[in-house]
Order: structure tokens, then sequence, then C-alpha cells
């Protein structure tokens, strides 16, 4: 059965693209899309032999991933400017965070909505301070609202009414009701700031950040981007991991990724991360779970997955409560 | 996937895979003449399949799927399986192209110079563009113009060409030589049927024309012809664009160099053979 091993193959090794005949390049230029590595994909591949209609495909790839760098960073600003004058600092996350400050991670890389890191006694006037600015809910229902309000890391989403862009305000990067539990101040207190006045975590929570995320919440849609994420992070500051890590509760996710990492792309990392572990195996399987026409495929490791990121998310009867809200929302 | 067709469009290629025989069969024949992808490889990946798995069997539908799709989209019962590929190309376009400014937009030609026509879905684009074409234009495309930002040129993209309800008839009486794929009842737009490309179209689709009229054109009311300034033009365009935004400066360079360069009209024209007056006439008075 295909997979996007290929896909990894070709990003951890770009010279392997050149042994591509034309389904191979079909295959990589769709499962690239489906996993959002296509700008990624594109900057490790652009300049090398390739043939007319990847060229092509390459130049629009590139000129949409340049786009969305140029707005990410516009977003960026604009949070800024109304956030000024609250004083408190403002952290960009993920995808905007790896533009605004240069990172390998950023090239090339798809981004959606504009996350943020503020202090949680900050949250009230950060809140207002957006909605004077225009941002708007993009979910107003009771419900949610409530939910977002008490157990979850982030605000409920607003979405500018003139531009149509999302922020994610987080006050921490894992749900409370996680088991797991970060410390925030501790991202906040560490981080870096860039030259306009923005901050960005520091080189090793972005590490842990980019793990937690990738293996602490959700049910690994997306996973091969942030894997891909979180191998740029790794090779741009391999040292003062595990502390950090271990610091905030997150040290058997930075060490998974670190493996999976290594083994999907050749992450320059310490001997001890360079053989996989049994347990790593169900994430191996659904990291790759792509075929060569951009289908999802192993529905059940899916599934598992999908299962587990509930089950990681609250406590049982929690979930259960959540289940039947929105089941019976869905029903009636 | 088991079955599969490549396809090229003028600038624009496809793959389209299908785990049913029936739609590649059905687009084999509405796309015949047609060249197959250069070098072998697509610019995007179109899939017709089953939303759930027992759907290829139990009422079977068809989702469309590809490279982008928009989340929510409504499967279709298999039987219109050709209307989805149809809309899974455009879709592939309209999110995924960026060499070119996309308007929605039909595109005619004669003696070098490009008729655009763009209005929303019922304002008789198509019947039009299928009409003239009949009457001795060159059929450039019914469903996008493209616009190179570089050279400001117009190039084909011509697709077969959805005719929906009465314009159905209206066409085969014009132009009883014409080629027709299945009919398609009960889809959420009424009837459709696919007018394949003419020959001359196909034979053609790698050359572009300079753009000389803009038309607005509105069916089912008084005739009525009326000068559109360039700026009002912008804005109606960039509603009429898919990648307008996603272009950034490039795409507003492109547009408004067009709506300089070239004038604009809106036309509303009661029926058919009113409408193809009128353009005679505008396009006379150049």
């Amino acid at each position: 059965m295909t997979n996007a091993g290929l896909l990894a193959a070709v990003l951890a090794d770009p010279a392997r693209a050149e042994g591509l005949d034309a389904d191979g390049w079909a295959a990589v230029m769709a499962m690239a899309r489906a996993e959002q590595l296509a700008g990624t994909l594109a900057h490790r591949v652009i300049g090398l032999p390739v043939p007319e209609p990847v060229a092509r495909w390459l130049a629009d790839t590139l000129a949409t991933a340049e786009q969305a760098r140029r707005t990410a960073l516009w977003e960026a600003e604009m949070v800024r400017r109304a956030l000024a004058p609250l004083g408190c600092r403002t952290v960009l996350l993920k995808g905007t965070a790896y533009v605004a400050a240069g990172l390998a991670a950023g090239r090339g890389r798809q981004i959606g909505d504009c996350d943020i890191l503020v202090p949680r006694a900050a949250l009230p006037a950060v809140e207002a301070a957006l909605i004077a600015a225009g941002w708007e809910w993009a979910k107003p229902d009771a419900y949610d609202d409530a939910y977002y309000r008490r157990w979850m890391h982030e605000l409920p989403p607003l979405i500018h009414e003139g531009r149509d862009r999302m922020v994610d305000v987080h006050h921490t990067i894992l749900p409370l009701t996680a088991r797991i539990t970060p410390v925030p101040d501790a991202l906040i207190a560490e981080a870096v700031a860039l030259g306009n006045g923005l901050y960005v975590l520091c080189p090793a929570d972005r590490v842990v950040h980019a793990a937690a995320h990738l293996f602490a919440d959700g049910d690994l849609a997306g996973g091969l981007r942030n894997l891909w994420d979180s191998h740029c992070l790794l090779e741009e500051h391999p040292d003062a991991l595990e502390v950090r890590a271990a610091h905030h509760g997150l040290g058997r996710e930075v060490a998974r990724a670190a493996r999976l990492s290594h083994r999907l792309f050749g992450t320059d990392v310490a001997q001890r991360y360079r053989t996989l572990r049994g347990s790593d195996a169900p994430y191996l399987r659904r990291l790759l779970a792509r075929d060569g026409w951009g289908r999802a495929t192993r529905p059940l490791t899916r599934l598992g997955f999908y299962v587990r990121s509930h089950w990681l998310r609250m406590p049982p009867a929690m979930l259960a409560r959540h289940l039947w809200i929105k089941w019976r929302r869905g029903a009636a | 996937m088991r079955h599969r067709l490549g396809l090229r469009v003028g600038p624009v290629s496809f793959r389209v895979g299908s785990d049913r025989r029936e739609p590649i069969h059905q687009l084999r024949a509405l796309y015949a003449g047609y060249p197959a992808p250069d070098a072998a490889i697509a610019d995007h990946t179109v899939r017709l399949e089953a939303p759930r798995p027992w759907r290829r069997w139990l009422r079977p539908q068809v989702r469309v799927a590809g490279d982008h799709e928009l989340p929510g989209a409504v499967p279709l019962p298999a039987r219109h399986a050709l209307l989805a590929a149809e809309m899974a190309m455009n879709l592939q376009l309209a999110l995924g192209h960026r060499r070119h400014i996309l308007l929605h937009a039909a595109t005619v030609e004669r003696d070098g110079r490009a008729l655009v026509m763009t209005g929303e879905s019922g304002a008789g684009k198509s019947t039009l563009a299928a009409l003239l074409a009949g009457a001795g234009w060159r059929f450039m495309g019914d469903e996008f113009a493209l616009i190179a930002p570089d050279t400001g040129l117009a190039h084909p993209f011509p697709r077969p060409v959805s005719l929906k309800n009465e314009s159905i008839a209206q066409v085969r009486a014009a132009w009883p030589a014409a080629r027709f794929g299945p009919e398609l009842a009960g889809t959420p737009k009424g009837t459709i049927r696919h007018l394949a490309a003419p020959a001359d179209a196909i034979a053609r689709m790698d050359e572009p024309a300079r753009p000389a009229l803009i038309l607005f054109p509105r069916f089912g009311a008084a005739p009525a012809l009326r000068p559109v300034p360039p700026a009002e033009a912008f804005v109606r365009l960039t509603e009429a664009s898919t990648n307008y935004v996603a272009l950034g400066e490039a795409g507003f360079r492109a547009l408004t160099r067009l709506v300089r360069e070239v004038p604009a009209v809106a036309l509303d024209y009661p029926d058919g053979s009113a409408g193809l007056a009128a353009i005679e006439r505008c396009w006379a008075a150049l």
C-alpha cells in the first residue's frame, strides 16, 4: 500500500526527487497538498532539475506560500496594533511565529489562523481590545462559548469583520481539562522579543509546544506537517530540550517527536532518539496514512486517534456529557 | 484509483480518478480530442469517490474531491457523476490556479479579439457563448476567463458548455450539428446538459486573444445598454474573480490594467436572439 513515506523521503532528501517518474511526481504533489506541505515541498525542491509541469506547479505553490506569509505577517501586525495599549506581552505561536522569526519551519508553510499567547489575567482586556478593533465571534453559540471559556486553552475563535481572518487567543498551550498542565507563566516569561514589539516562544519552548500540539492534543490531522515543524525546530536548536520539556510535563511527547522526526526526516538528534519504540508504531502509521491520490487511508487507525483525542482532552464523565450535548445538537 | 483519465484544457491539466467506471467513460466521450497533460503530469488531481464505502453500491453517490475541497459539500447521486467531475475541476482551478487571474466568465473570439462576458449564474453567459459559437465566433470557455498578468491576454479554457433547462433546447435549435453529453435531470440547478466544445475551440486551445470588450449581460430584462466606467467594472470583476485576493498585488495590477485598456458595457436582454444582435452592434461600434 502506498503511503506518505514517499513525500517524507523527498522532504528529507530533495535529491530523491530526481528519481521520480510521472506517477511518482503526481503522488508526491497530491500528498503534499493533502498534508498541507505543498509550499514546504516547493521550497525544498526548487532549483532542482524537474519536469516542466512540475516546475510550473512549484512556481504557483511558492507564490501561494509567499502570499500566505505576507498575509500572516500583516495579520500579526494588526493584532499588535490592537493590543499595544494594553502593555502585556503578546507571544506569536506556530506558523505566524515561524515566519515572523524567520525560522526554517516557516519556509513555504501554510498558515491558517493567527495564534497568540497572552497572560491569562489579561484575557478580558485582550478580548475587549480585539472586539473594539473589529474582530467578532466566529461561533456565537452559548454552549460552545461557555465550553471554551471554562475548559479550553484559548478563547472561542474571533474573526475579523473586514479581513475575514481568524485569531486564536491562547492563555496556555493545552486544554485545561487535559491531564498534562504546562506552565504558561514560564512560556511567557522566557519568550523572545522580535524587533516589532511582538514575542515568540524561546527555542526550547517552541519544540515543546510543537510536540504538545502534535501528540498531546488533537487527532493527528495535519500531523506530518506538524512533525516537519518539529524537525526544523529541532535542527535549529538541538540543545536544552529535556529540562524544559520535563518542566512542562511534556518530556514523553518531545521524545516521541524527536524519534519520529529522526525516522521520517533524518533529524540530527541524540543517539537515544535514533531508534523507534514499539509504542511509536501506531503514530507512524497514522502520520503516513495518505495515498498517491491524496486520499486519507487507514480508517481504523484514524478512528483510534480520533477517540484518543477526546480521551486526552477530558475526563470520561465530562466527555460523555459533552458528546451527549453535541449529539443532541446534531440530531435536532 | 481504478479508473482514471488525464486531460489538458488550454494551460491547465487534470488527472481524474474514479472508483466507478461510468463517470470516466462519460468524460472520455465528452472530452474526445483533448490532449493528455504535458509529460503526463497534471496540475490538479480530481477524485470522484463515494462519500462512504457503502455508497458505492447502496443508493450510490459521488463526492467532489481532490487537491482542493469544500468542507460540507453535499454529495451528488452517482448518475450525476459527470456534473460532479465538472464541479470538481472548476473547484481545483478556482482555489488552486495562480498563473492567471480567473474571472467567472464566458469568452468568445473573433478576428483575434476576445469578448469577455461575466455575470452571476443565470445571467446567460453560457447560453450566449454557445449561440455566438454557433454563429461563427471561436468558443474560448464558458466558466473561466484566464487573463495572464504579464501580457493581459485571455487564454482559452474551452471546456464543454454547461447548459441548463430552457437553454438546452434553444441551443439545439440554433445549432443542430452540436454534440451533447447525457441529459442530467433533477440536479440542484435543474436539468443540465453539456455541449461538447467545437472542434476548432479544441484545436486552438493554446491560442490566446487580446480582450476587446467586457460585457455584463443580464437575461430576462427589457433591452438596455449602458457603458460601465472602469471603477465600476473593476469592482464587479473583483467580485467575479475566484483568485483575486490570493494573487495579491499581481491580481490588482492585472485587473486595473484590464479595465483601463478594455471598454465595458452592461447589457440587459429579453431573449437569446436579441442578446446576439445587441452584442454584434456593440462589437461593430468598437
